[in-house]
């Protein structure tokens, strides 16, 4: 091989910028602070979503797709937060939902029955969707595509 | 072993009259049991929706008012092109709507005359027996509902409907002619739908769950009363009963065996 030594060291410098890369692109450490969803005036007068916070912030996907399937399919168009489906995993999963903190978040959901609607009622309250939905989403890299069909709020930017 | 041979053929006979007659049998045995035990609580038992159009109430104008107040409901955009329009609810002649009655010798009156034609709701639907992912279905109330979460955009259920009431989104209904759609979604309360689905008429099924009447209905209450009337067929009081009881109703192609669920007055 001619000039074997260049082409090798060349590689590994190569090899050395496309590794740590990544690590001179997040010189101010900004990757690893998840973005924490802004609450509209409105969300944090209401108090209390439709289920506990914790819950909502790992499993509203979940909730979501139960609430379009039985919107649509089953046309049970009511939901009754004292019969969601979050009491079963408030206490089991949920990262910091130690039996306290799973009580208190109980309390927080006042027995309330809400219509079930994304574009509705969900973005009712979380009139931001910029800085509540998507700031996360792009955070995750993750793009939902229930905004194709329904509308999002119209937001004073 | 206390089973001889008479018992024994007793109850194998009272087995096989069960197991042949099933719930006939059971029926026999003991009346309205079965009923009562195959009651699951649908949230809209035991009612058939249909409607009534009164063709001899309705102009042109108002038929385009119903139409008007369907589309601006639903958020339908106006394509300005027949060959991707969207429709949910459209007026045709009389040779269109009513194929199976045209004659030559028909007066100009009826020749020309427009009807009001949207989903017929078909008690047997045939785009819902086509449909591979079930995103159409007939809901326990009888509505043929649509799920635009699961359709595919295949279009066998607009092969399989016979009265063309099913549309296809060829492209962005957002991405619709501004100067025709100007204030497009015109309802920010409904979705839009998205490019590659197939849309129709749902009865207004959101409006029934809130009380409401379907929104064609009532736009043309407002302007001319029992133009339109929606009610429950299983209802033997119901106001759609006391029409079809009093009037002379016809519906479309009925010798195709679909059951439509809107009549017609002419």
């Amino acid at each position: 091989m001619y000039d074997g030594g260049k082409i090798i060291t060349g590689l590994i410098i190569g090899l050395l910028v496309l590794f740590l890369w990544p690590f001179f692109y997040d010189r101010g450490g900004r990757a690893g602070v998840a973005p924490k969803p802004e609450l509209t005036p409105k969300a944090k007068e209401a108090g209390a979503c439709v289920a506990p916070t914790p819950y909502m912030r790992e499993y509203h996907m979940q909730l979501l797709d139960d609430w379009r399937h039985t919107v649509v399919r089953d046309g049970e168009r009511y939901y009754d937060t004292s019969k969601g489906t979050w009491q079963l995993r408030v206490l089991a999963d949920i990262e910091d939902a130690t039996a306290n903190a799973g009580e208190r978040h109980y309390k927080d959901v006042q027995k309330k029955v809400y219509y079930k609607s994304l574009q509705v009622t969900c973005m009712d309250c979380h009139s931001n969707k910029s800085k509540f939905c998507d700031e996360c989403h792009n955070y995750m890299g993750i793009d939902p595509y229930c905004w194709d069909c329904h509308i999002e709020p119209k937001e004073n930017k | 072993m206390g089973v001889d041979r008479r018992a024994f053929l007793k109850i194998a006979g009272l087995t096989g009259l069960l197991g042949l007659g099933g719930k006939t049998a059971i029926e026999w045995v003991a009346p309205g049991k079965v009923e009562a035990q195959l009651d699951t609580p649908p949230v809209t038992k035991g009612k058939r929706w249909a409607m009534v159009i009164d063709a001899n109430a309705l102009d042109d104008e108002l038929m385009d008012v119903c139409i008007q107040a369907c589309h601006r409901e639903h958020n339908v955009p106006d394509l300005d092109d027949p060959k991707v329009e969207i429709k949910w609810m459209w007026k045709e002649e009389y040779a269109h709507t009513f194929p199976g009655q045209k004659h030559d010798f028909i007066g100009d009156d009826i020749k020309h005359r427009h009807f009001l034609l949207l989903c017929n709701h078909c008690t047997n639907p045939p785009c819902c027996r086509v449909c591979p992912t079930k995103a159409t279905w007939q809901r326990e109330d009888g509505i043929v509902m649509m799920d635009q979460h699961r359709c595919i955009g295949c279009r066998f259920c607009m092969a399989a409907c016979p009265f063309g009431v099913r549309s296809f989104n060829w492209g962005d209904p957002r991405k619709a002619p501004e100067e025709k759609n100007p204030d497009f979604p015109t309802n920010v309360k409904y979705p839009t739908r998205s490019m590659g689905v197939v849309e129709k008429c749902t009865f207004c099924a959101e409006r029934l769950a809130k009380g409401q009447l379907p929104a064609c209905v009532e736009a043309a209450n407002e302007i001319k009363k029992n133009a339109l009337t929606f009610g429950d067929l299983d209802d033997p009081d119901s106001a759609v009963r006391e029409l079809l009881r009093k009037h002379y109703t016809i519906r479309r192609k009925p010798e195709l065996g679909t059951e439509p669920n809107v009549f017609y007055i002419v």
